[in-house]
């Protein structure tokens, strides 16, 4: 049964996540006074992109056709370990967080692999773009994942939740910290402005788009679930972490709908938040981006002080 | 301590002295002297709502009116003193470069370290909640001598000062529930003036150098170097 729940739970991930990014592109479109696509029109790019016949060059070896497979399937096991409306799952009790960031790097790697195998210039720089900032990125989001674990005294997501519940609300200055930490994280690992755009193919900034140049086909289409899947896992991450109220406690109809609406709509509010910025800030220099994630990792280690030093017991 | 069995106020009162400590390094790294200011508008009125729930809590009610002096002048009146002194000398489009940024901000971070390791001695005599807003308002002091220190125009020099006195006021609200009157209205005036004798020094400097970049008062040296 209760493994039964956890696959729905992660079928409902992968189902969800162009729905999220549908949301946030409307978000986006109505606040920059443009005509919206209707919310399911990243269901229909799919379908359009998986009915397609891919293209692959000449050049290609067997790892640029095996990459979408692998990076899609990496990021719906990272979809595994989060708990999205129940914790206490199998799966999200087997792995713990730092499996999950694990996940995340696997996929990276045979992405950025992808993109220099077909020995294009854009791919190399994509993929040589990528890796430094995610090099940046990774330690600020362990630091402020780690803040959170500290507080729990568990490296697990789904117990943390449920020690973060069982406290009711307690104002910590290190989940303020630590929210802001992951927040600025998110944006630059998903490719969100300001770090990335993920609507340009204009060659001087596309890091996550250069790589992705040269597929097509079902192999675009995966590689575009998996991304719009990451969105979705650090929207999570962020809603449950830091106001896990809602999610269900116990595996009864009631309280599973009651969590699938609390955290349907709390992404949904995080979308408009992430709109907002995204229309408000403007695209930063490729070189400022180390400072902004050094400002990120300033940020977890401050949270990381400030539990240590505000909240610890003495 | 932990912070599960503490009360509200509590918790509320060490969130804010995260916030303001949050601020302090927002202002470090900032180059651009708007957002200098509306950054330090914000701590202000951190610092107001500070005061505000202090005076609810204590049930001290002279303490409202410091923190209407308070929203009066750290948010509104000196922010707006000194945009419109940045909008006059036409410095708002101006970026300052800060040298090796990372550097000043891990130097802000020790700093915030150091201050709880100095502070530390008086944990075994005082409430630690004390001990921590303590700790906080000190890092919040020592922030904004880093700031004046790293920051070349002098606006910035003068954000940096107040800021110090946001600390300052910080560990005063916290820590003595509630200073007399006298000594809050002393301190709001003395705020004031201070506000007026920069705009003259600014205006000096002017009318000196023709900048507000502080670097370049080398040029008032007799001998060229």
């Amino acid at each position: 049964m209760n493994w039964l729940i956890a696959i729905l739970q992660t079928a409902l991930f992968v189902a969800l996540a162009p729905l999220l990014a549908g949301w946030l592109k409307r978000c986006k479109c109505h606040l920059q006074n443009r005509q919206s696509p209707p919310l399911l029109q990243p269901y229909r790019d799919l379908f359009k992109l998986f009915n397609k016949q891919p293209v692959v060059s000449e050049q290609a070896s067997w790892l640029f056709i095996k990459a979408p497979y692998i990076i899609f399937s990496a990021t719906v096991l990272a979809a595994t370990v989060v708990p999205l409306i129940a914790v206490d799952l199998p799966t999200s009790a087997s792995a713990d967080v730092i499996v999950m960031v694990g996940f995340f790097a696997f996929a990276r790697f045979f992405l950025a692999l992808a993109g220099l195998d077909i020995g294009t210039a854009f791919g190399g720089m994509g993929s040589s773009r990528e890796m430094t900032i995610s090099s940046l990125a990774e330690p600020a989001m362990l630091m402020a994942v780690f803040t959170l674990t500290m507080t729990a005294s568990t490296t697990n997501l789904s117990y943390a939740i449920s020690h973060v519940l069982e406290q009711g609300l307690v104002l910590r200055p290190s989940f303020v910290f630590a929210l802001f930490a992951l927040i600025l994280v998110a944006v630059a690992e998903t490719g969100r402005i300001p770090v990335d755009n993920p609507t340009t193919h204009l060659e001087l900034t596309m890091i996550h788009e250069a790589m992705i140049l040269e597929y097509s086909g079902r192999h675009l289409a995966l590689i575009e679930w998996a991304s719009q899947l990451k969105l979705m896992l650090y929207g999570v991450l962020i809603a449950n972490i830091f106001f896990p109220w809602g999610i269900a406690q116990t595996f009864s109809l009631h309280d599973l709908g009651y969590g699938l609406l609390a955290i349907i709509g709390k992404l949904a509010v995080l979308a408009v938040i992430l709109g907002i910025a995204e229309t408000l800030v403007a695209k930063m220099r490729l070189f400022k981006v180390q400072e902004y994630l050094g400002f990120a990792y300033l940020l977890g280690l401050l949270g990381m002080l400030s539990h240590i030093i505000l909240e610890a017991s003495r | 301590m932990n912070i599960e069995s503490q009360d509200l106020y509590t918790q509320i009162i060490l969130s804010m002295a995260a916030l303001v400590g949050l601020t302090s390094f927002l202002m470090l790294g900032q180059g651009r002297l708007l957002r200098l200011i509306f950054v330090f508008a914000v701590q202000g009125f951190l610092l107001t709502l500070t005061t505000a729930l202090a005076a609810y809590s204590l049930d001290n009610h002279h303490l409202y009116i410091s923190a209407v002096l308070t929203l009066a002048l750290k948010v509104i009146f000196i922010p707006w003193m000194l945009r419109r002194e940045v909008l006059n000398s036409n410095l708002h489009r101006d970026v300052e470069a800060l040298g090796n940024q990372t550097a000043i901000m891990l130097g802000g971070a020790s700093l915030m370290v150091f201050s709880y390791y100095v502070l530390h001695p008086i944990v075994q005599t005082t409430s630690p909640v004390m001990l921590n807003a303590l700790a906080v308002s000190l890092s919040v002091v020592l922030l904004g001598m880093l700031l004046m220190i790293s920051h070349k125009q002098a606006i910035a020099h003068v954000v940096g000062f107040m800021s110090i006195e946001n600390g300052l006021f910080f560990a005063a609200i916290v820590a003595t529930k509630g200073m007399p009157m006298v000594v809050e209205l002393g301190i709001a005036f003395d705020v004031l003036v201070a506000a007026v004798l920069f705009g003259i020094f600014f205006f000096h400097i002017r009318t000196s150098i023709d900048s507000l970049d502080v670097d370049l008062l080398n040029k008032l040296h007799e001998v060229d170097k």
